[in-house]
């Protein structure tokens, strides 16, 4: 009884050790990947080429969802609201949930699990098969030529891809409460726009996309490079980047809005 | 560098966690050569080629290419170095997302500043030389085996490398491509008047080409020689791995605590 | 893909977020209508701010021409002081009154400016002197509750 306790303490106290040692080596990567940055800048053509796989590929996923989103939301704001007869605010309801929260945090959701997953698995299989390999035997630094254009394609693309499901959303719950419902259209726009304050809510949102962009690829490219050079270890790093970019949006996001709301309305 | 001498491997030794790997190798290999380093699987060839690549820091004695001590340059000098130098990985490791040409053309865009139209002609000139001329719009994923590993060779030798390592070239290739692949080495390497060390198990198809042969067993040199003198040789080692016996110096068995014991029968007494 | 094909993609996909970030700033937000960077400050005291927060919009005659930027408390005279960031567009005489207002019945609170007939405007650090507090519904029906009891 005592050794099994004993044994979970261990365990306990391995994990910790285990997941501490792993940031550390996260960190060091991060900072290596930024330092070798400077080729991925020269040569723009090589970000440009990862754009397309990150953002141009996710976009049909980003518009979709956003489209229902803010329908959703405007049909459960409308239902919500007219019981205390504000129905007018579904624009103010639909416009700050996205703007503020469910733009960046559930775009970077889904861009983590399309594009992030797709980076891991592409820079684990390139590790797996020495394609990186050869690239330094030829006096390529793989960071700099393979790992640094995937990741600042992933900060790029990550608040255009959130400002468009915003978008999206806002026009999803229009159709909705406007068109079905028949919302007066002059009050869901300018009750939105009197609501919807610039600096705190835009642009606030756009900086938590920025966040999520660094995390979700910084995260998607270490897993890739850290992979095993076998087949269910890239298959297990591509899932490790989906849960842990998951978990680190949405904590991130928590910390995030403390800092910025804190103190206002 | 005296005596055309390209590569000095001097009382080499690397361990990895204390578990020595290899234990003070010499070798030397001249300019011209071809020259093959067998061993059984595991028995630290790869390492070795890492470690005149330099990927890796030996634990004691040092790697001469071309006159410089390895381990001990810089980093800018090293990746200058490795300009010198082409791998040919065991499958190939050819760039899946680039097309054939285009993994052809990798270090002429990335280390030189040729026009492309030159890029064109040095790239088609490569690329005759292993015979894919005309496959030069494929996608790798539409090459078989074979013709991976051509490309593979024609990429090492973009920028006419000094010295070329091969990595288990002949590893799950059909009999045809595989003597391709063994000729393809030796011509390249006559005409070329560079250094190739073939990393392989494939007895037969190697001592066909080579110019000299080293054998690694347990992290040390075992035996060294001609073509000639290896085949004639008697040393068990030699004689096992040339003629593929099960049993010999090298054994069937793991090394494991005596059977009987294992099994729980007779004596405990070891 | 062909390269170029590739690089059009990349442009729409630029343009398109970056039209959304315009569609956010412009129509959604409302950085048309009131633009921080051109601003003055006014301050006012207040005998009781009710339920006013930083960040409420200053109207007068029910257009938007500032926002409440901070809330003090003054211990010299016990009452609230609020800063105001006030559109530059808009200035307004010395005697202008401000009251705290609520939209519709339970609604958010906001500044309320009534504009005077002074000759002198008000500049950027003045402080407006006519102030009304917030109306609180438990004072309104204490008063109304004393005022019947009066009457009886």
């Amino acid at each position: 009884m005592f050794r099994h306790a004993l044994s979970a303490i261990q365990n306990i106290g391995h994990r910790v050790i285990e997941g501490i040692w792993r940031l550390g080596h996260a960190s060091r990567f991060f900072i290596l990947v930024l330092l070798k940055s400077g080729t991925s800048l020269r040569r723009f053509g090589l970000v440009i080429r990862e754009l397309y796989f990150t953002g141009v590929l996710s976009l049909i996923i980003i518009v979709v969802s956003g489209l229902f989103v803010g329908m959703v939301l405007g049909l459960q704001g409308y239902e919500t609201l007219q019981k205390y007869g504000s129905e007018s605010a579904v624009g103010t309801l639909v416009a700050l949930s996205l703007v503020r929260e469910l733009g960046p945090v559930v775009a970077a959701l889904l861009f983590a699990s399309r594009a992030g997953s797709a980076i891991t698995a592409e820079i684990g299989l390139m590790k797996a098969t020495e394609q990186l390999a050869a690239m330094g035997m030829m006096a390529v630094d793989p960071v700099a030529r393979v790992v640094a254009p995937r990741f600042w394609s992933g900060v790029i693309s990550m608040p255009f891809l959130a400002a468009i499901f915003s978008v999206m959303g806002v026009y999803g719950g229009y159709l909705v409460t406007v068109v079905f419902i028949g919302v007066d259209e002059g009050t869901y726009w300018s009750q939105m726009q009197s609501a919807v304050d610039f600096r705190f809510d835009i642009l606030n949102g756009f900086i938590k996309s920025c966040f999520f962009g660094v995390a979700v690829t910084a995260i998607a490219v270490f897993e890739g490079y850290d992979a095993p050079p076998t087949a269910e270890g890239v298959s297990g790093a591509t899932t490790r980047t989906v849960v842990t970019s998951s978990l680190v949006i949405l904590g991130l996001d928590f910390i995030l809005t403390a800092f910025m709301f804190r103190g206002v309305s | 560098m005296t005596s055309e001498s390209l590569i000095e491997v001097n009382n080499l030794s690397f361990s990895y966690d204390k578990r020595p790997i290899l234990n003070g190798i010499n070798m030397h290999m001249q300019r011209g050569q071809v020259v093959a380093i067998m061993g059984g699987s595991g028995s630290g060839k790869t390492t070795l080629l890492r470690l005149i690549s330099g990927a890796i820091q030996p634990t004691n004695g040092h790697v001469k290419f071309a006159g410089e001590v390895v381990h001990e340059l810089s980093r800018d000098a090293l990746f200058s170095l490795r300009r010198k130098m082409g791998m040919l990985f065991q499958f190939g490791a050819l760039f899946t997302d680039l097309s054939v040409y285009d993994n052809v053309a990798f270090q002429m865009r990335e280390h030189t500043n040729l026009p492309e139209s030159m890029i064109r002609d040095l790239v088609l000139m490569k690329l005759h030389a292993v015979g894919l001329r005309g496959a030069h719009y494929l996608m790798p994923n539409e090459l078989s085996g074979g013709m991976a590993r051509r490309v593979a060779l024609a990429r090492s030798i973009a920028l006419d490398p000094m010295l070329i390592m091969y990595d288990e070239p002949f590893t799950g290739l059909d009999p045809i491509s595989l003597s391709v692949i063994g000729n393809l080495i030796r011509r390249l390497t006559d005409a070329l008047g560079m250094t190739s060390i073939v990393v392989t198990h494939d007895v037969q198809e190697s001592l066909k080409i080579v110019d000299y042969v080293y054998f690694i067993a347990d992290g040390v040199i075992a035996a060294h020689g001609t073509p000639k003198e290896v085949r004639d040789s008697v040393a068990p080692f030699v004689h096992q791995f040339v003629h593929g016996e099960e049993d010999g110096p090298v054994p069937f068995h793991y090394p494991a605590q005596s059977y009987k014991k294992d099994l729980g029968l007779g004596d405990y007494r070891v | 893909m062909q390269r170029t094909t590739m690089d059009l993609w990349v442009g729409l996909f630029v343009m398109a977020g970056i039209a959304a970030l315009m569609v956010l700033s412009l129509k959604v937000g409302n950085l048309n209508v009131y633009n921080p960077s051109q601003s003055y400050i006014l301050t006012g005291n207040f005998e009781n701010i009710g339920g006013l927060k930083v960040r409420a919009p200053v109207k007068s005659a029910g257009v938007v021409v500032g926002r409440v930027t901070d809330i003090q408390f003054s211990t010299q005279t016990y009452d609230a002081i609020v800063t105001m960031s006030m559109d530059s567009r808009f200035i307004f005489p010395k005697d202008t009154f401000a009251s705290i207002l609520t939209s519709g019945l339970l609604g958010e609170q906001y500044i309320g400016l009534a504009a005077g007939g002074d000759e002198d405007m008000l500049k950027d650090g003045d402080k407006i002197m006519k102030t009304n507090s917030a109306m609180v519904l438990e004072e309104l029906i204490g008063r109304f509750l004393f005022d019947k009891a009066a009457e009886d």
